[in-house]
């Protein structure tokens, strides 16, 4: 497997006005991972995602993107969103060729057409079995179908790294349950590089390959007086085994204590790790600690 | 054993329930419409009993009569159809001075929406003189740029610009930041997010505003008439107004109102047609 770093975070900091929000991130994310971000609600998650994505910018430390340091969004990244990741003025074709058309032509003109890219996109449909729909707009469609849209939409523009922000949010279990497997086909199928929030623990165990928790629930050496500013961390990181598993992967006993595992481990304000203690098992896992969280 | 219940039928006309048929709209629709045609048909007849020479309700016949000459014969004058030299005129101002503003309105209120800077610009400007009552301004215009064309169309230009362009600002600003996002991951450039992303997004939305300050333009456009003009549609008002000429007055009136509705209409048809998404997205 190629073990490329596509994406690299040292000692980034973000808080906004006198809230810290992130604290002290490090995190290195090798090619072809689908990387999972979970926590409880209010630990940062999106903030963390819009800063890989060049929407806000961190107040201190480095992210570096496929080499490049993260500026302002450009096609080294895809983005997902929950909603509003479509063009409603556009048909579901139009939608998906989007990215080419924009990259390509500097002014869209109908009459110019990219039959390879067309023929590219039409399979993409077909693949995501959206073909019935292609000359409908986004608001005739069901939301799953919607986000299947997003994902071709994303994919035809073949982003070093895909960044998902809680993508199947909003819909119904089964259909979630779906698009996880549509997702996770399709990480295998084109061996993308896939940076995926969600506030799901259970998604996050079942389609990652890697799993990161980010919580503001630990302690540290600078003490829980109540003046200590303190925001969120990678507490947890964890390999999965992942190999095509089956739905019902999720009822498993293994699978839930494990979740439970992580659960106690990241969601609990109750039961607060140190620092020194994280699980971070991964391979690609690192910690950079300064003096005052860590004195040993 | 289920009792047999009668299906549910929404009444046809009274109660919050009541679902109107196409044809009771229709009818309906008219029913005002009828009533006042009759009510005035009625006075005017009352009175032209009273006084044959009545001058202030004229009845339908009598507009006939005095609007011939002016429809479908030359004048004696200038050898033109008074009417519709009169129409064409005032056409061609509400046009140049709406059209104009509408133009500019959304070239401005996109850029300031899509650019923070251009916004601090002319944001607070566009606010302070859209609320200059522009009729005040008619006099100056008048001086400035004479009592021809140009003031004229400038003044409807005045009128209806600066709301235009808070419009298609707002329209602009409210656009999700995400699709800004996805143009620029897509490989998009800025100016592709202002033409090919947020341009068609704000077009629907601006032709409304469009057809609303139309009737802004109208009031504007048979104002400047008014005042000083030597055609248009205002201006023959204004004009037989001494005559205390009702069967001409009114049935201009009706013309002026008439081709408010059918451009309303026409404007309403065209967005439909062109952006067949926009009542899908707002009806959500």
């Amino acid at each position: 497997m190629n073990q490329q770093i596509k994406l690299s975070i040292e000692d980034v900091y973000k808080s906004y006005g006198d809230k810290l929000v992130l604290d002290n991130i490090d995190l290195k994310v090798a090619a072809g991972e689908l990387c999972t971000l979970v926590g409880p609600s209010g630990c940062g998650k999106s903030t963390l995602l819009r800063l890989l994505l060049g929407q806000e910018f961190a107040d201190a430390g480095n992210i570096i993107i496929d080499g490049a340091p993260a500026r302002h969004p450009d096609p080294h990244r895809g983005i997902v969103y929950q909603k509003y990741s479509l063009f409603p003025h556009m048909t579901v074709f139009d939608n998906v060729m989007a990215g080419t058309r924009l990259s390509k032509q500097a002014w869209y003109l109908p009459w110019r057409r990219d039959e390879a890219d067309e023929a590219l996109a039409v399979s993409m449909l077909e693949r995501l079995r959206l073909v019935d729909a292609m000359h409908k707009f986004p608001h005739e469609l069901s939301g799953g179908m919607q986000q299947r849209v997003a994902i071709a939409q994303a994919l035809m523009s073949k982003p070093p790294v895909l960044l998902m922000d809680e993508p199947f949010g909003a819909l119904d279990p089964d259909t979630r349950e779906q698009m996880q497997i549509y997702l996770m086909e399709l990480h295998e199928e084109h061996k993308l590089t896939i940076f995926f929030v969600t506030h799901d623990l259970d998604e996050a165990c079942y389609i990652g390959t890697r799993l990161l928790v980010l919580s503001q629930y630990y302690t540290d050496d600078r003490g829980d007086a109540p003046l200590v500013s303190r925001g969120a961390k990678i507490v947890g990181d964890y390999r999965l085994a992942r190999e095509a598993l089956p739905t019902t992967e999720k009822a498993s006993v293994q699978f839930k204590a494990f979740v439970e595992q992580v659960r106690a481990n990241g969601f609990s304000p109750n039961n607060r790790c140190h620092v020194r203690d994280f699980n971070l098992k991964h391979p690609h896992s690192f910690q950079t600690l300064t003096r005052q969280e860590s004195q040993l | 054993m289920t009792a047999n219940y009668k299906p549910v039928k929404p009444a046809r006309l009274f109660g919050v329930h009541a679902a109107p048929g196409s044809w009771h709209k229709l009818l309906l629709g008219l029913l005002p419409f009828l009533l006042i045609i009759a009510l005035y048909a009625y006075a005017s007849h009352a009175r032209q009993l009273d006084n044959p020479d009545d001058k202030l309700l004229p009845g339908f016949s009598q507009m006939v009569e005095a609007m011939q000459p002016l429809v479908l014969e030359p004048s004696p004058r200038n050898g033109q159809y008074v009417f519709w030299a009169d129409t064409l005129s005032s056409l061609t101002r509400l046009a140049l001075g709406a059209g104009l503003a509408f133009i500019c309105a959304l070239w401005l209120g996109l850029n300031m929406g899509a650019f923070r800077g251009l916004e601090a610009a002319a944001s607070p400007f566009i606010t302070f003189i859209s609320m200059i009552p522009p009729l005040a301004l008619l006099p100056m215009l008048f001086i400035t740029l004479g009592v021809d064309e140009v003031g004229k169309v400038a003044l409807i230009f005045i009128g209806t610009f600066p709301l235009m362009t808070r419009d298609v600002f707002i329209a602009t600003k409210a656009i999700p930041r995400e699709q800004l996002v996805k143009t620029l991951t897509l490989g998009g450039t800025q100016l592709a997010y202002l033409y090919r992303i947020a341009l068609p997004q704000v077009m629907p939305r601006a032709l409304d505003t469009f057809r609303l300050s139309l009737g802004a333009a109208w009031l504007f456009l048979i104002a400047a008439e008014a005042i000083a003009s030597t055609d248009g549609l205002g201006y023959r008002i204004f004009l037989v107004r001494r005559y205390l000429a009702m069967d001409i007055i009114i049935p201009y009136v009706a013309w002026i109102t008439l081709l408010g509705f059918l451009l309303d209409w026409a404007l309403r048809m065209l967005s439909r047609r062109l952006y067949p998404w926009y009542a899908g997205v707002n009806s959500k």
